[in-house]
This record gives structure tokens, C-alpha cells and sequence, in this order.
């Protein structure tokens, strides 16, 4: 038996693997986007010198902003890494999980959310109203759906923690769940809508009339900014985890040795550098949905996830 | 003179009576200034009637601080006349807008081009414009710029919204305000040829084609063959230039950042050979009242001609590939539509007049050289949607090189400049071209050894800007920035 100590130890420490490669993912993905435009890349670590120069810069504070605009980035960026410790990336064997399962998780992102969208209106700007506007009409209908993938598969492992469904599905003998196709299909809509990707919104716009994410962050300057773009690339490697951990979990050990945690963290590695590509590959060839096509474009998320959902009892059982 | 322009010297009952048979016959504004001179205080408005251009000149007598409106018939006046009135004093009767319009009360004068231009004090009122409301359940206000996000040209949208969907537009215009017609005063004929050329930038060759053509009708000479060739040229480059530019960004603004890139590359591509084979980027100063600035070298028209070939290869290419994408024709399909009904109340030209039924290219429509020879294909959509707009800007940009080439296959030999008389102070004329973006008209008087006593640059924009303000109702807020950039109006141009 393992100390607790050491156990919680390499939660934290998964935790902060997310929380730091975070923007090394997000430069991999605009470099992708960058290579398939036929541009020169800034770099994979464009996103880390960015994060810095926020930093250093001096937070500008709108006239009568409350304290809760300040407030904001702190609470998205602590829900973004609490979120980060709750995923299984390298090992299962996380002693905090029990507390907190996937219905948890996605309260979690709906408290980062409901603060953000709170910061955005605090101000008191047309933009920011219209992206909080936005951002919630896009939220309430992912929601949903991401709660459908969820419980697809925690009814094939009869639990909605993650460890629990990444360990069943990971320990398996490969079997082809017809649920778990839908699923995955489903939730990779979830995660472009979710991250204010192509086709939903448009992360590399200056059009404030378009924006649904950035609107919401125009009147944040500095440490505040850098905290919120850190927050959104930590959420992007974490919707990608939960996306890993359900779907190809593979590699993912429940036991803390120094070779399996090594195996795991090399297979994840070059999971996430395969998924990279491939939504750049995606962003670049789509254009931007019409605004009110972003319902059509959820409801068919929602649609495969139920089909998914059902296919388990049909099939499945 | 061009025999299809002529200038008419009216009263006031003659100003209103020209306009009213002008509108009864189907003509269409296309312009409308103030001047005041040394010998001359009055008001001009330019109307095409069957290819060919009507100024009607109205003189007021120095006790006179009014002129009659003709916004009631031509509604694109509106603005033109209350420009008038905030440059020169000169009341509009009849107009029913009394509010400014370029001034935004931060110049230090009222009337700063009148006789006796009044000092103000600084008042900043601009936060008070009064714009027309919209009230009911739900609608509420969201005011856009002038600063925006991007950069961009400065200008203020205000949006009358419920939801996401837009009610109403209004544009505050003005803050690139520049003072070209003050600048004209007095100016040296080298200063102002160049002056003209910096009134829009993207524009540059269009405008300063206007100023020169103005020039050599007030001196009534011709310039070379070999010279009006070579202004064809330099028109159509600009036109490819800026409509390469324009189809990119459109796709941008759709979220398709590929078709960005590409065309931001081609663009590049031909600026450098601007640059290259003429001496600028954007061929600025190349057109002066009497000629052009500079030749093509004989290597030079190989190279062109190569190119623009090799361009146009890739721009069927891209063609093909912008109308099979689904995603992307379905941002543009339907999207800000204005009718061919009210693209003709306004009296509109250019690319969005010819996208919505409107015809008319003065390549075509006018007897000049070197167009007479090249048999102009205009471009004609009805639909008036955004789609419509990218398919003439594809039409043109491949006529465009079709013309390019055409041009170098023929151009006579011979000299590139003739020599400019100093003129008879107090003489007028007027020139009108098809720049990329419509109809640019410029006015000039000369004055005493070389210089000008008056002048007007007049860019398209005046026309079109208030035409965006009825394409955007009923489309919802996000699909702005592509309408309007599927118009690509200047700013520069229409703040003088």
C-alpha cells in the first residue's frame, strides 16, 4: 500500500502537468493551424511567452469595475486547475477523485463559466454583455450533451467517476462499444463548441461584432488576462483528457510504478500530439458557422449522444 | 474636355429644375460639393444621364448663405449636402436633417472653408449626437467604435438590436476628416496632384486619375496615347490589388483564415512587382496632370504578362474552391441583402451597385481610350447578397487580367507625358473614372501661375456608405463585420 501522502503527491503533480503543458498544447495546435495555412509558426511555446508578457504588464481596471471583475480570473483559473487534478491523464490512482465525479466536473466548468460571463457584464460594455449573452446560449446546450457522453460511459462501468470509467474501459479487453463511437463523436463537437473553436467561434478574431470567448475578455488587461487565456488553454488539454481517459484510455495505469507512469506519460504524450493536428486540420478547413446555426450544430452533439446513450441499452446490455 | 462631361452654369430655380428632370428621366446622382474660390461661392451636383455627365455649377451671390436641396429627390444627398453646410455654411433649404456631420464640433471653427469661418470652442459634442432611436420591448443600443478591436479606419456604428438581431444601423462618420478641400486652396498643381493621390490610399491611382483628368479638361489638352494606356494599367493593377485583398478577408471574416493567406500572398506578390517595376507599392504619384510618371521598360511587359497568367491560374483555382465550400457560401448566401430596387433609388455604382442589378462601368459605358478598344465585360449580379458581392469582385479580378493583358499586347508606342500649360486662372474641369471601387469624380479651378484656387476629390463612399445602413436590418449582429466588408467603404475617402 502506497502512503497517502505519496499518492496525493502524484495527483498534484498530474495537476500541474495539465495546468503547465496546457500552453505548450495550445502552441502545437497553432502551429498546425499556422503550418496548414501556409505560414511560418510562431513556435510551440509562442502561447508561454505570451503568458509571461501578461504577466509583466500592469492590470488596467475599467472605472467602476466591482470586485467580483477582479475576482473572476482567479475563480476560472482555480476551477480550471481543481478541474485539471479531477482527470485522470497518467494515473488512475487519484485519492481525490472520489470526491469529486463527472457530474461534478462539469459544475465545475459551469461555476468558471457563470464567473466568467458575471466579469464580462460587470463592466458594462456592449461587447462583453454580447459575448456573456453568447457564451451562455452556447453552454446550455453543450451542457446537456456533455452530460449524456458522461453517463454513456459510466454506464459501461457502472460508476460516473472518471478514474473508475478510465480504469474499466483502459483494463478491458479491446472490445468495440457502438456507444462509445457515438460518444466520441458527440463529445468532439462538444469539445470545439465548449473552447471557442472553429466552427463555433473564432479564437484568432479581431471582429468584435463575431466574438463569443474573446468579447468576453476585451476589458481584461495583464495578470488577469494572462490568467484567463491560461485558464481557457488548461480547459482545451482538460476537455482533451476527459476525450483520452473515456475514449482511448489506453496506457493510463492504476498503479503508481516508475514504468508504467513513464509508459504513461510517453502514450499520452503522443495521443495529444496526434489530436493537435487534427483539430487544427478541422479548424482550417471549416468556415465559421452562422451564429444561429451554433443550435443546429449542438442539437446534432446532443442527437449523437443520445443515440449513443440509447445504443447502450439496444446493443450494448 | 471630355466630350461626356459638361458643366452647366444654373441659377437656383435652374439647379432644382436640372435635378428634377435629371430624376424624372432615370439619371442618378453622383455627386454633389461646395466651393468658394476667389471669384465663385456656390454649390456643384454632377449627374450621369446616359453616360455622359451633367455638373450643374450654381453661383450665389455673396449675400446668399443658402442653396436649395435636392435630397428630396436624390436621397443620397443627404450627407453630401450636410457636409457642405458643415465646411462652407452654406444652409441645405429643404433639408430636413439639420443635425453635423463631419463636424464633431473638435476643430476650433465652424464653417471652417466660408468667408468668415467662426472660432468654437472645443466642445467634444460628439457623445451627444442625436441618433435616431428605436424603442420598444427587448431593443436595446450597442455602439461599435470608433476604435476598434482590429485595425482598422476609424468610424462609429450604433445598432438598434433585439437579441441578435439588428433593427436599424446608423454610421457616425467624419473622424478622418483631413481637410483636403481646404488643402486644395491654393496649392501648388504638383502639391495638390499629389494630395489627390493620398485622399485614399487604397484608391490612389483612381483618385489621382480624377485630379489629372480635371487638370487637362480645365487646360483642354490630350495627353499622350502611350499615357492613357499606361493609366489603364495602373487602374486595373489597383483594382486587382484591392479586390485580391477584399476576397481574402471576407473569407476571414467567415472564420476561413486559408483563403486569407492566399490571396494576402498574391497581393503581396503583385505590390513587390509593383514596386519593382514602377517605383511603389501602391503606384502612388504615377498618374500627373499630363501623363504618367513612369514607363513600362520592355522587360517589364514580359514580366507582366507572365504573372498575370501564373495569377490567374491560381485565382480560378481559389475561385472553384471558394464556391464549393459549403460552409463558407453559407455565411455569404443571403447575407445583407439591398435590393436592386433600392441599389437604384440610391443611384448606386461600383462593385455593390453592380452586385445588385445596377449597371454601369464608365470602362464600358464611356468612349475613352484605352477602354474603347478592350471591349469592357461588366459584371452584373442581382441578388445583392454577400455571395453576389464575391462574385463580381471574382468576375472583375479576371476581367481584370484579361484587360492587364490586352493592354500589353497592344499598348502603342510613343511619349508618356505632354506638356502642361500654366491655363487661364479662374478655368474649371471636372474628371470622372471607374476606380475599384466605384466612381471617383474630381473637381479643380485653377488659379494664377500653377496653382489651384479650388478642389474636390469625390470618392464612391459617399454614395455607398448610406447603402450599408439598408443592407444590415433584419441580419444578425455577428454577420456584420462581413457585410460590411463585403462593401469595404472608405473611410479616408468619404471624411476628406
Amino acid at each position: 500500500m502506497i502512503p497517502i501522502l505519496f499518492r496525493s503527491l502524484g495527483e498534484l503533480f498530474q495537476a500541474l502537468l495539465v495546468i503547465f503543458a496546457a500552453p505548450l498544447f495550445l502552441g502545437w495546435i497553432n502551429t498546425w493551424r499556422a503550418w496548414l495555412g501556409n505560414r511560418k509558426a510562431a513556435g510551440v511555446l509562442q502561447p508561454y511567452r505570451d503568458l509571461v508578457k501578461l504577466m509583466n504588464k500592469e492590470a488596467v481596471l475599467a472605472y467602476g469595475a466591482s470586485p467580483l471583475f477582479r475576482l473572476a480570473p482567479y475563480v476560472v483559473f482555480g476551477s480550471m486547475g481543481l478541474a485539471a487534478g479531477l482527470v485522470p491523464t497518467v494515473s488512475t490512482d487519484l485519492p481525490f477523485g472520489p470526491a469529486a465525479d463527472a457530474i461534478a466536473l462539469v459544475g465545475i466548468f459551469a461555476l468558471a463559466r457563470v464567473f466568467m460571463a458575471l466579469g464580462a457584464m460587470d463592466i458594462g460594455t456592449p461587447f462583453g454583455d454580447i459575448g456573456a449573452r453568447r457564451e451562455m446560449m452556447i453552454a446550455f446546450l453543450a451542457e446537456p450533451a456533455t452530460m449524456m457522453v458522461l453517463f454513456t460511459a459510466s454506464l459501461i462501468s457502472h460508476s460516473t467517476s472518471l478514474s473508475t470509467i478510465a480504469e474499466t474501459l483502459g483494463t478491458h479487453h479491446f472490445t468495440l462499444y457502438p456507444s462509445l463511437v457515438f460518444a466520441t463523436t458527440s463529445f468532439f463537437l462538444i469539445i470545439l463548441a465548449e473552447n471557442a473553436r472553429i466552427p463555433i467561434d473564432n479564437p484568432g478574431t479581431h471582429l468584435e461584432l463575431t466574438m463569443i470567448h474573446e468579447a468576453m475578455l476585451l476589458e481584461y488587461s495583464g495578470r488577469h488576462l494572462a490568467l484567463m487565456e491560461w485558464g481557457s488553454a488548461v480547459k482545451l488539454l482538460v476537455y482533451f483528457s476527459i476525450g483520452i481517459s473515456f475514449f482511448i484510455p489506453w496506457g493510463i495505469t492504476p498503479v503508481l510504478s516508475k514504468e508504467e507512469v513513464l509508459k504513461a506519460f510517453v502514450l499520452l504524450f503522443l495521443k495529444l500530439a496526434l489530436l493537435g493536428p487534427l483539430l487544427a486540420v478541422l479548424e482550417s478547413l471549416l468556415a465559421k458557422l452562422r451564429l444561429f446555426r451554433a443550435p443546429e450544430f449542438l442539437a446534432a452533439a446532443y442527437l449523437l449522444a443520445v443515440i449513443a446513450f440509447l445504443s447502450h441499452f439496444i446493443l450494448e446490455v | 474636355m471630355n466630350k461626356d462631361i459638361s458643366i452647366q452654369h444654373v441659377d437656383e430655380a435652374g439647379y432644382v429644375g436640372l435635378a428634377e428632370s435629371i430624376s424624372g428621366c432615370g439619371g442618378r446622382l453622383v455627386a454633389l460639393w461646395g466651393a468658394r474660390t476667389y471669384g465663385f461661392k456656390g454649390v456643384f451636383s454632377a449627374y450621369c444621364h446616359e453616360n455622359s455627365l451633367l455638373v450643374a455649377r450654381l453661383s450665389l451671390p455673396d449675400s446668399r448663405s443658402t442653396f436649395p436641396s435636392v435630397s428630396a429627390l436624390f436621397p443620397s444627398a443627404v450627407r453630401m449636402e450636410r457636409a457642405v453646410r458643415d465646411l462652407f455654411g452654406l444652409d441645405p433649404e429643404g433639408l430636413s436633417d439639420r443635425r453635423p456631420w463631419l463636424d464633431h464640433g473638435d476643430w476650433g471653427t465652424r464653417a471652417p472653408l466660408s468667408e468668415s469661418p467662426r472660432i468654437a470652442t472645443f466642445s467634444g459634442d460628439d457623445g451627444d449626437y442625436p441618433f435616431v432611436w428605436v424603442s420598444g420591448e427587448g431593443v436595446h443600443e450597442i455602439p461599435v467604435g470608433p476604435v476598434h478591436a482590429g485595425i482598422i479606419e476609424p468610424g462609429h456604428f450604433r445598432f438598434q438590436v433585439v437579441g441578435e438581431k439588428v433593427l436599424r444601423m446608423e454610421e457616425r462618420l467624419g473622424f478622418t476628416h483631413k481637410g483636403i478641400d481646404g488643402l486644395y486652396r491654393g496649392a501648388s498643381r504638383a502639391k495638390a496632384a499629389r494630395l489627390s493621390g493620398r485622399v485614399s490610399g487604397d484608391s490612389t491611382v483612381g483618385h489621382a486619375l480624377a485630379f489629372a483628368q480635371a487638370i487637362e479638361g480645365a487646360l483642354e489638352i490630350e495627353t499622350p496615347p502611350r499615357s492613357k494606356w499606361l493609366r489603364g494599367l495602373f487602374l486595373e493593377r489597383e483594382r486587382i490589388a484591392n479586390h485580391l485583398g477584399d476576397l481574402g478577408a471576407l473569407a476571414n471574416d467567415a472564420g476561413l483564415s486559408f483563403g486569407l493567406v492566399q490571396f494576402s500572398r498574391l497581393k503581396e506578390d503583385l505590390f513587390r512587382q509593383n514596386r519593382d517595376l514602377f517605383g511603389h507599392r501602391l503606384l502612388m504619384d504615377l498618374v500627373v496632370p499630363g501623363g504618367v510618371a513612369r514607363d513600362l521598360e520592355p522587360a517589364g511587359r514580359d514580366t507582366l504578362i507572365r504573372s498575370g497568367i501564373a495569377l490567374e491560374e491560381t485565382v480560378r483555382i481559389l475561385e472553384t474552391l471558394y464556391e464549393e465550400h459549403g460552409g463558407l457560401q453559407d455565411r455569404f448566401m443571403g447575407t445583407g441583402v439591398l435590393s436592386p430596387e433600392i441599389a437604384g433609388r440610391l443611384g448606386l455604382t461600383g462593385v455593390v451597385g453592380r452586385a445588385s442589378g445596377q449597371r454601369g462601368d464608365l470602362r464600358a459605358d464611356l468612349n475613352r481610350p484605352p477602354y474603347n478598344d478592350l471591349a469592357v465585360m461588366p459584371a452584373l449580379e442581382t441578388s445583392g447578397d454577400v455571395r453576389a458581392r464575391v462574385v463580381v469582385r471574382f468576375f472583375e479580378l479576371l476581367e481584370c487580367l484579361r484587360l492587364e493583358r490586352l493592354i500589353m499586347e497592344r499598348m502603342p508606342d510613343g511619349p508618356i507625358q505632354c506638356p502642361v500649360p500654366e491655363g487661364v486662372p479662374g478655368s474649371e474641369g471636372v474628371g470622372w473614372v471607374e476606380g475599384w471601387r466605384g466612381e471617383i469624380l474630381s473637381w479643380v479651378r485653377l488659379g494664377r501661375s500653377g496653382t489651384l484656387e479650388g478642389g474636390h476629390s469625390h470618392d464612391p463612399s459617399w454614395i455607398l456608405w448610406p447603402a450599408l445602413e439598408l443592407a444590415v436590418p433584419g441580419n444578425l449582429v455577428a454577420d456584420f463585420p462581413l457585410i460590411n466588408k463585403s462593401f469595404n467603404l472608405s473611410y479616408s475617402g468619404h471624411d476628406v
